[in-house]
């Protein structure tokens, strides 16, 4: 199913480009992790949101997500995995293809750092995506490096493939199939030869053939490579544009203030200048 | 755009000249995703290059023969040798920079 333009973050930035859009007429997906897991949940008070004080971060997601469901704005619940840019856009998540023609970046901020040795083997056992490699690795030994909500159910999905999983977090998941061996670890290093053989875990090697690394968002640039960031903040014009044709972007993602009325308001002018994009190309 | 079988890979590596295939399977998204480029890309070069598609399920001893770990992988040759691959979606200049480079 094609959309007239993809938001891609489900927070208040996402939300308020998706919401502006709609009052333009277009039609909208927004494709993001649940609104419950946005950094913004965690807040427990905000008083500085025009008119709505002493609100909780998720009275404020949810009132911002029924508003969205209410203008008739579609929602595709997941990760992002890959991009491209070829006769408008076209996003993956999972096995799932969407496409659009105008495109929303609204991603919040990750402060995730590559791990040594991960960009390097990066298709050479390195993999962000279960759905999409897993079938490689059936009945191999793979690390599943759980940093998402979903982790640990991507690595039962890996499991029921065949592969032999060691699941490596910081902290004890939530949801992981009890016969999955759990290392807790959070210095973390990728070793290999030609192709990856170990993940390094504390200092102590796990044999891996591959190894998922499950973050809870793939990077604007991994996914868009050509896009230009400075110090990993995405470089916008006054209107949400980026240096990418077609692709704005909004909220925490250009940089501070990190404030959901910063959000809002450049959700709805990248939207705005999406939209018109799109209809001085018609 | 050529499907490869293991059969008509090996006889078309043995022709030797510019190759590019595309390491795909039906599960994948980003492999449908690239689809269409690798077909358009056929398009474009016919005459100048094989472009052909394989696909990992069923032509498993092709996927291991090249260590195909992650797809979609583009793998090209030359005279029979592998001479570049491209892991994962790139834009479809990532491509033609090649097939260009390798006329």
């Amino acid at each position: 199913m094609s959309h007239d333009i993809i938001v891609l973050g489900s927070g208040p930035a996402g939300m308020a480009a998706a919401v502006a859009a709609r009052g333009r007429n277009k039609s909208v997906l927004v494709i993001g992790n649940r609104w419950e897991d946005s950094p913004l949940a965690r807040a427990e008070r905000v008083d500085n949101y025009l008119g709505l004080p002493g609100r909780t971060g998720t009275e404020m997601l949810r009132e911002f997500y029924d508003h969205a469901a209410e203008m008739g704005v579609d929602f595709a619940v997941g990760r992002a995995i890959s991009l491209m840019a070829w006769n408008g856009f076209m996003v993956t998540v999972g096995s799932q293809v969407y496409d659009g023609r105008a495109l929303v970046l609204a991603p919040g901020v990750q402060r995730q750092a590559k791990y040594p040795g991960e960009e390097q083997y990066l298709g050479r056992g390195v993999s962000y995506c279960a759905t999409c490699d897993g079938m490689l690795y059936r009945n191999k030994p793979v690390a599943v490096v759980g940093r998402s909500k979903d982790a640990p159910q991507e690595a039962n999905y890996l499991k029921s493939l065949g592969c032999q999983v060691v699941y490596v977090s910081a902290q004890q998941p939530q949801g992981l199939d009890k016969d999955i061996p759990f290392v807790k670890a959070g210095k973390l290093a990728v070793k290999g030869e030609q192709t990856v053989t170990a993940l390094e875990a504390e200092g102590a090697d796990i044999p891996c053939a591959g190894i998922f690394i499950l973050r809870q968002a793939v990077a604007p640039t991994d996914l868009l490579p050509a896009l230009e960031t400075d110090n990993g903040v995405i470089k916008v014009d006054r209107r949400m544009a980026t240096n990418v044709e077609g692709v704005f972007a909004a909220g925490d993602c250009t940089g501070g203030p990190l404030q959901v009325s910063k959000a809002v308001g450049e959700g709805h002018v990248a939207a705005l200048s999406a939209c018109e994009y799109l209809d001085e190309r018609k | 755009m050529v499907h490869f079988s293991k059969e008509g890979f090996d006889k078309a590596l043995a022709q030797g000249g510019l190759m590019m295939v595309d390491f795909w399977a039906d599960w994948c998204g980003p492999c449908k995703m690239l689809g269409p480029v690798i077909e358009d890309l056929a398009g474009q070069y016919e005459g100048r290059a094989i472009v052909g598609k394989v696909n990992v399920d069923e032509e498993q001893e092709l996927a291991i023969r090249y260590g195909v770990m992650s797809i979609p992988t583009v793998i090209f040759f030359k005279d029979g040798k592998e001479i570049d691959r491209k892991v994962g979606v790139m834009p479809a200049g990532a491509f033609t920079q090649v097939l260009d480079e390798n006329q």
